[in-house]
C-alpha cells in the first residue's frame, strides 16, 4: 500500500499526490506499474472519469473505473476491485484514492450535490458540522447528559486522537491537545467545537490488490481482506419521524455484513484495533455503540475509562483519525487501511499496537445523521487470523 | 349585507430602535428579516385570518402592495396555493398607490354583493424603503392586515364609503427608484393628505348622514405620529379618544397596509353596534364606514391581529444588519465552493405542492407521515415500502417540537428537526431566534419566509422555516 503525507499541498497537484501514493503501493508490493490489469479511482471532486487517474499514472490503455460514494468512497473502489480480483476476472488491481480540497473546497451537502445538477433548491442546506452537531445534541438529550459533560467526553475521543496523530509522520496535526484547549476551541457549529471536528485536506492512498495465491509470491505478511460490508440509507433520518437520532443505522448493519464474513463474534475482544470515521467526535461515539464496542448509552463510560486509547483495551484511530489527517474525501478510506495494514504488519512505529488476533477494521461514513448514509466496513487480517 | 367576516394581521418579530437611525430618536419600527417581505408577510396575515374558516368557501384572494417582490408575476396566486384554495378562485394583485388595500377591500365587497362570490379574501402588505438617513426611513414600518369579505357571520358591516381621485406628485416612487421620494412637506401636507382626507371624511359623514360624534374610532392612514392629530380636528374628531393609534413609534407607516392595520387594532377593541371608519391615503382617498357587528367577539382571542403580534419582538442590532437585510450595502460576493446549482423553474413547479402548502405523503397502510424532501413525489412508504397509497396531507399549520438543532457559522442561521404534531419530520432553518434561547424539544411553528439561495438565477424562492411561537 501508499499514503502520502496528508496536507495543505500548496505545492502539489492531485496527480503529484497519485503518483506518489501509487508509486509508495507498487514499491511495497514489489510490482511494476505494467503488472496491474485494472484500476479504480475513488474521488469525490479530484476528476470525474475513470481515467482522470491514468492522465498521472499513464498505464497502458487498461481499464480505469471511478468510483463515488462520498466519504465511502475510498471503501467502494476497494470493494469493487476485490470483487474483480475475487471473481477471477483480474489477479492485480489498482485502488487509488486522491482528494485535493484545499483547491476548491468541500463541497457541502445540499449546496453542491452533483446527483441533482437542477432542482428547486429550496430545502435546508447545510454543511456536515451542523447536521453531526445535530447527533450530538440528541443523544446527549436522550441520555440525559447535561451539554457542558458531554463536551468533555467528546473533548476525551479528540484528545486521544491528537496523541496518536502525534506520533504520526504522515498526519496533517502532528500536536497532541489537552482537554481543556478542546472546551476552550472556538465553536464550529454548536455544540461541536474546533477539535470536535476534522479538516478539510489533501492527500491520497493506493493499494495493490491480488489473491492470496499470488500474493504469497511476493511476501510473508500480506494483508487479507476478510470481511466487507456496506449499508446505504434511504433519507430514513427525515422521513421517520419516529427515529431516535442517537445512533447510525448503516453502521450497525455495515459492521455486522463484515463482522458475519470474518467470523467476529465479539469486536470488542476480537479486533486488535479499528480505524472509523471519526468526522467528527460524536461520530465517533456513536459509532464505539454501533459497532458494539459499547453496549447502547455506555461509550461514555468507556471513553473516560481509556478503553479506545492506544494502550486501552480495542484502540481506535490509532494513527490519529480523521481528526489529525483531515478528510481528503476519497482518499480516507484507503488511509485507515493503510494504517491497519501497517499495524498487522509490525510497522506502525510508535504507534505500534498489540497484535494478537491480527484483525483490524476500517470504517467510512458518508452522509449526514439527519438524514441518511452510506456505511463501508473492512475487516483486514493476517494469514492466521 | 356585507362586510367584514374575519381579520388577521402580521407584524414583523424584528423592531428598530430609531435611536439607530438618528441619536435621540424615540420609539421604534417593525422591519421586516433577512428572510421576509411584503410576499411572506401578506401570506402570515392570510393564515392568521383564515383560521378555522372553511376555505372552500373563499371564492377570490385579493393581494395589494406598492412593494411586491414582482413587477410582472402574481402574489395572490401563490397565496392562493398556500391557503390550498380552490384552483377556481379570482385573484388580483392590486399596486400603485397606497390606497391598494382599501380599493381592493372595496373591489371585494362589491363582488360579494354582487352575489359574484361567497367570500374574498384581502391581503394588504407593505415594506417600503426610505433613504438611508430620511424622515422617511424613520417613520416607515413593515407589516400586513389581510381580511375575508363576505355576507353572513359578519364581524363588521359595510355601510357606506365616499372616494376622492386626486392628482398630485406628493409621494412617489418612479420604476426605476429604490426609494420613495417626496415633495418639500408644506406641500405635501397642505396641498396632499390633509386636504384630501378632509375632503373624503367629510364627504362621507355627509353622505351617510353621520355626525363625528357618532363615530367610536377611525382608522386613519398616518404617515407620521403628528398630522393624524391635526386631521382629526379638522374633521372634527377627538384626536385623544376617537383615532386609533397610528403605531408610527411602535410600528411604522405600513404603507398600502396602514390603514387596514389600523382598523383590525380598531376591531380588536370594539363592540358590536360601534361605528368604525377606515381612510387610506394615496392619490385620493377610500373611506369606508363600518358597523361593529356580534361576530367580532368570535374573533376575539382567535386572531393573532395586531395585539397578539406586537408583543413579541427583537431588536435589530444595529444598522449596518438593517442595511445588510435591505440588501442596500453591497458584500463581496459569497465565496462559494465549486459550483452551485441553480434553483430550477420547472423543478419548483413540479414540487409547488410540498413547497407552498407543505404537503406530505400520509401512507394509507400504516399512516406514516413522510414530507417529500427530495421532490415532488414519495412513491414507496420508508416504514412499510407500500408503493403509491398515499394521501397528501397540509403539514405548513401545524406546531411542531424541535427534536434537535444547531447553529454553524458557514450558514449563520440556526438549522434542526422538527417533529410537527400529529407526525411528520421536517429538516428546516430556524427563523428570528436568539440561538441561546433554542432547547431540544421545545414548540416551534412554521413561518413562509423567501430563501437566500446563493445563486439564484433571476428566481425567488419561498419555502418554509421554524421559529419560536409568536404567542
Amino acid at each position: 500500500m501508499g499514503c502520502t503525507k496528508f496536507d495543505e499541498h500548496w505545492d502539489k497537484s492531485i496527480w503529484d499526490l497519485v503518483v506518489d501514493a501509487c508509486y509508495e503501493a507498487f514499491e511495497d508490493a514489489g510490482i511494476e506499474p505494467k503488472d496491474i490489469q485494472a484500476a479504480w479511482w475513488s474521488s469525490v471532486i479530484g476528476g470525474f472519469l475513470g481515467r482522470s487517474l491514468n492522465y498521472a499514472l499513464k498505464l497502458d490503455y487498461i481499464p480505469v473505473s471511478r468510483c463515488e460514494n462520498r466519504c465511502a468512497s475510498g471503501h467502494d473502489a476497494f470493494f469493487n476491485a476485490c470483487y474483480a480480483v475475487a471473481c477471477g476476472a483480474y489477479d492485480m488491481v489498482l485502488v487509488c484514492g486522491a482528494e485535493k480540497l484545499k483547491d476548491a473546497g468541500l463541497p457541502i451537502p445540499g449546496v453542491v450535490d452533483p446527483a441533482e445538477p437542477y432542482i428547486s433548491r429550496v430545502d435546508t442546506r447545510f454543511p456536515p458540522p451542523a447536521a453531526y452537531a445535530q447527533l450530538a445534541v440528541r443523544y446527549f438529550t436522550h441520555y440525559g447528559i447535561p451539554i457542558e459533560k458531554g463536551k468533555e467526553i467528546l473533548a476525551r475521543i479528540a484528545v486521544k486522537n491528537h496523541y496518536n496523530g502525534s506520533l504520526n509522520p504522515k498526519a496533517q496535526f502532528q500536536r497532541a491537545i489537552t482537554i481543556e484547549e478542546a472546551l476552550k476551541a472556538p465553536i464550529i457549529a454548536w455544540p461541536l467545537g474546533l477539535y470536535d471536528c476534522c479538516g478539510i485536506t489533501d492527500g491520497a492512498a493506493a493499494a495493490i490488490i491480488t489473491t492470496p495465491e499470488k500474493a504469497r509470491q511476493y511476501r510473508d505478511d500480506y494483508v487479507l481482506v476478510k470481511g466487507i460490508g456496506m449499508s446505504c440509507g434511504m433519507y430514513q433520518g427525515e422521513y421517520k419521524d419516529d427515529w431516535s437520532l442517537t445512533y447510525i443505522e448503516e453502521n450497525v448493519r455495515a459492521s455486522r455484513m463484515a463482522y458475519k464474513e470474518a467470523g467476529i463474534e465479539n469486536p470488542r475482544k476480537q479486533l486488535d484495533l479499528a480505524v472509523v470515521h471519526d468526522c467528527f467526535t460524536i461520530t465517533e461515539l456513536v459509532i464505539y455503540e454501533d459497532f458494539g464496542f459499547s453496549p447502547r448509552g455506555k461509550a461514555p463510560e468507556d471513553v473516560e475509562a481509556g478503553t479506545f486509547e492506544l494502550r486501552g483495551e480495542l484502540p481506535v484511530n490509532t494513527d490519529g483519525g480523521l481528526k489529525c489527517f483531515g478528510h481528503p474525501i476519497g482518499a480516507s478510506g484507503l488511509r485507515m487501511m493503510y494504517e491497519v495494514y501497517k499495524q498487522l504488519q509490525g510497522k506502525a512505529g510508535q504507534r505500534q499496537v498489540e497484535i494478537r488476533n491480527q484483525l483490524g477494521l476500517t470504517h467510512t461514513l458518508g452522509g449526514t445523521p439527519v438524514d441518511s448514509n452510506t456505511a463501508a466496513v473492512a475487516i483486514l487480517g493476517l494469514r492466521g487470523a | 349585507m356585507v362586510g367584514i367576516v374575519s381579520y388577521g394581521a402580521y407584524i414583523p418579530r424584528w423592531r428598530m430602535s430609531k435611536e439607530l437611525l438618528g441619536k435621540g430618536l424615540k420609539g421604534e419600527k417593525a422591519v421586516a428579516g433577512p428572510d421576509e417581505d411584503s410576499l411572506t408577510m401578506a401570506v402570515a396575515a392570510a393564515l392568521d385570518c383564515t383560521k378555522d374558516v372553511d376555505r372552500s368557501t373563499i371564492d377570490g384572494v385579493f393581494f395589494a402592495s406598492t412593494t411586491s417582490p414582482f413587477k410582472e408575476k402574481g402574489v395572490a396566486s401563490i397565496i392562493a396555493t398556500v391557503l390550498d384554495l380552490r384552483r377556481d378562485v379570482m385573484t388580483a394583485d392590486f399596486g400603485g398607490t397606497l390606497r391598494a388595500g382599501t380599493t381592493a377591500l372595496k373591489m371585494a365587497l362589491d363582488v360579494v354583493k354582487a352575489g359574484a362570490a361567497r367570500n374574498v379574501l384581502v391581503v394588504s402588505a407593505d415594506c417600503r424603503l426610505g433613504a438611508p438617513g430620511s424622515a422617511f426611513e424613520q417613520s416607515f414600518g413593515d407589516g400586513a392586515a389581510a381580511f375575508l369579505v363576505g355576507s353572513t357571520n359578519l364581524a363588521a358591516e359595510y355601510v357606506d364609503g365616499y372616494f376622492v381621485a386626486d392628482e398630485i406628485y406628493d409621494v412617489w416612487r418612479r420604476d426605476v427608484d429604490i426609494y420613495v421620494q417626496s415633495w418639500e412637506d408644506r406641500f405635501v401636507y397642505t396641498r396632499g393628505y390633509l386636504r384630501v382626507m378632509r375632503e373624503a371624511i367629510a364627504g362621507l359623514f355627509n353622505k351617510a348622514g353621520l355626525s363625528p360624534g357618532d363615530l367610536y374610532k377611525a382608522a386613519l392612514y398616518s404617515p407620521d405620529a403628528r398630522r393624524v392629530g391635526e386631521l382629526a380636528r379638522a374633521v372634527g374628531l377627538d384626536p385623544r379618544t376617537q383615532v386609533q393609534d397610528p403605531m408610527i413609534d411602535s410600528v411604522g407607516c405600513t404603507g398600502v397596509a396602514h390603514a387596514p392595520m389600523l382598523f383590525v387594532a380598531t376591531l380588536e377593541e370594539a363592540t358590536p353596534g360601534a361605528k368604525v371608519l377606515m381612510a387610506s391615503y394615496g392619490n385620493g382617498s377610500d373611506t369606508m364606514l363600518f358597523t361593529v357587528k356580534e361576530g367580532v367577539e368570535r374573533l376575539r382571542g382567535a386572531r393573532r391581529g395586531i395585539k397578539g403580534h406586537i408583543a413579541s419582538k427583537r431588536m435589530v442590532p444595529d444598522y449596518t444588519t438593517y442595511l445588510k437585510w435591505r440588501g442596500l450595502v453591497t458584500l463581496p460576493e459569497r465565496r462559494v465552493p465549486m459550483a452551485v446549482s441553480y434553483p430550477s423553474a420547472s423543478a419548483m413547479w413540479r414540487e409547488r405542492h410540498r413547497i407552498y402548502p407543505l404537503h406530505g405523503f400520509k401512507c394509507k397502510k400504516c399512516g406514516t407521515i413522510q414530507f417529500p424532501v427530495l421532490g415532488p413525489s414519495h412513491r414507496v412508504c420508508v416504514n412499510c415500502k407500500t408503493k403509491d397509497e398515499f394521501e397528501e396531507v397540509r403539514l405548513c399549520e401545524k406546531r411542531g417540537k424541535l427534536f434537535s438543532f444547531s447553529y454553524d457559522f458557514l450558514r449563520g442561521v440556526p438549522i434542526g428537526l422538527i417533529n410537527l404534531e400529529g407526525g411528520g419530520r421536517l429538516f428546516l432553518e430556524i427563523t428570528d431566534a436568539d440561538v441561546r434561547e433554542l432547547k431540544a424539544d421545545m414548540e416551534v411553528e412554521l413561518t413562509f419566509r423567501k430563501l437566500d439561495l446563493w445563486r439564484s438565477d433571476g428566481i425567488y424562492g419561498y419555502f418554509w422555516k421554524a421559529t419560536p411561537p409568536r404567542t
